[in-house]
């Protein structure tokens, strides 16, 4: 058991009784993340599942100020909102851009861009459920590669997953870390550490959705764990360019025993459809993937 | 009353069961066995793996170990994830389970 669990911030910012699915992994994210950030926040947040989460006017479910902004402008809402917090003069509260990831990867990549060009003193998190899962499993460019959506019906997804994080770590920006909600302290230790570094800084957090993913709510930190035993998520952090491995994925990365593929994706009714082929190509997407992080490491 | 800032018109506040008592989401529910729970049986506080990976924050870490059953959705992470398998989800309604 891990004694670091009487460390955590025992206040809950996010209350109870909120619109979050049975087993949303993103609420058992964003718990953590909210305990590690605290007071002296202000979140920004497109449409996605989490403005679902916060709730409906005249009241929310969460107790740090919010404000809720257009798709496209996440990260332009968030440089506004340290441009006015400078203005006057407050400049211990952290401003986090909290976006899904059709809000990163395909909407927003544009006003993030940006932002990390400029260099804003902010926190970008991806929570990359791997679809626009809040209305409906339509695809998006994080959806991996054989995973039926409500909008690759009969053929599934061709494609594999863009890198969002190589994406990131081109703009040279001061922190880049991957978490999951099945390392919740993990997840946590990553949000105090960027919390106190200055720049722009972007997480990535990968949570499971039982409706989207088709499987049983109960499993949700089950999936979040496989996807990092097998290696399709990888757990990192880049911090001045230097990458490193972090947790879990560190020892796994130390000894070579990933699971293999079919451990993770035969849990989830998106991969009934998904051919030997396939298999074989994401199996074979993810070593590569694997073999550069180890270089990178070495580096 | 809360003093507003007059630029804001439509701001909310925050609530406990701002969708309403979602307990009632359930089929199936938790229940503990204190006989096997950690924390009942060293009598201290340990383990608490319950109230870590619960995506609601419903568990309350005491002695005995508590649910809030107004609010839990009954995904049954909890029982998933109990190193000691003390909670079994039973079929709501069915008391003595």
């Amino acid at each position: 058991m891990p004694e670091n669990i009487f460390k955590v911030n025992e206040e809950e910012y996010m209350l109870p009784g909120n619109r979050a699915c049975q087993g949303c992994g993103l609420s058992l994210a964003y718990r953590y993340a909210l305990k590690a950030l605290r007071e002296d926040t202000i979140l920004t947040i497109p449409a996605s599942c989490l403005t679902v989460l916060h709730g409906l006017y005249p009241t929310t479910s969460v107790t740090i100020p919010c404000l809720n902004c257009t798709f496209a402008s996440t990260a332009a809402s968030a440089a506004g909102l340290v441009a006015g917090l400078t203005a006057t003069g407050k400049t211990n509260t952290t401003v986090v851009a909290f976006a899904g990831d059709g809000g990163t990867y395909d909407i927003g990549i544009q006003a993030l861009s940006g932002a990390a060009e400029r260099g804003t003193d902010f926190i970008f998190v991806c929570y990359d459920n791997e679809g626009y899962m809040n209305t409906g499993t339509q695809r998006s460019s994080a959806t991996p590669m054989g995973a039926l959506t409500t909008t690759t019906p009969i053929l599934t997804k061709e494609q594999n997953k863009k890198d969002m994080l190589k994406i990131m770590e081109a703009h040279d920006i001061a922190y880049i870390a991957t978490t999951s909600p099945a390392y919740p302290l993990d997840l946590y230790d990553k949000f105090v550490k960027a919390k106190r570094i200055r720049g722009t800084r972007y997480m990535q957090i990968h949570v499971p959705c039982p409706p989207g993913w088709g499987y049983p709510p109960r499993d949700t930190v089950k999936i979040a764990r496989l996807a990092i035993e097998t290696g399709v998520f990888v757990l990192f952090e880049v911090e001045n360019g230097k990458f490193r491995f972090t947790g879990r994925s560190k020892s796994l990365a130390e000894k070579g025993n990933r699971l293999p593929l079919i451990n993770y994706i035969e849990r989830q009714d998106r991969f009934k459809k998904m051919s030997v082929e396939q298999l074989s190509r994401f199996q074979k997407f993810i070593d590569n993937k694997w073999h550069e992080y180890i270089k990178k490491a070495e580096a | 009353m809360e003093k507003r800032d007059k630029n804001i018109s439509a701001m909310s506040t925050p609530a406990i069961g701002e969708a309403g008592k979602t307990g009632d989401w359930r089929d199936m529910k938790p229940v503990i066995d204190h006989s096997k729970c950690i924390p009942s049986v060293k009598k201290r506080a340990a383990c608490y793996l319950c109230w870590l990976y619960c995506p609601e924050g419903v568990i309350k870490t005491g002695i005995p170990v508590e649910i809030d059953m107004d609010y839990c959705k009954g995904c049954g992470v909890c029982a998933e994830e109990c190193p000691a398998k003390a909670i079994t989800m039973i079929n709501e309604g069915d008391d003595n389970g």
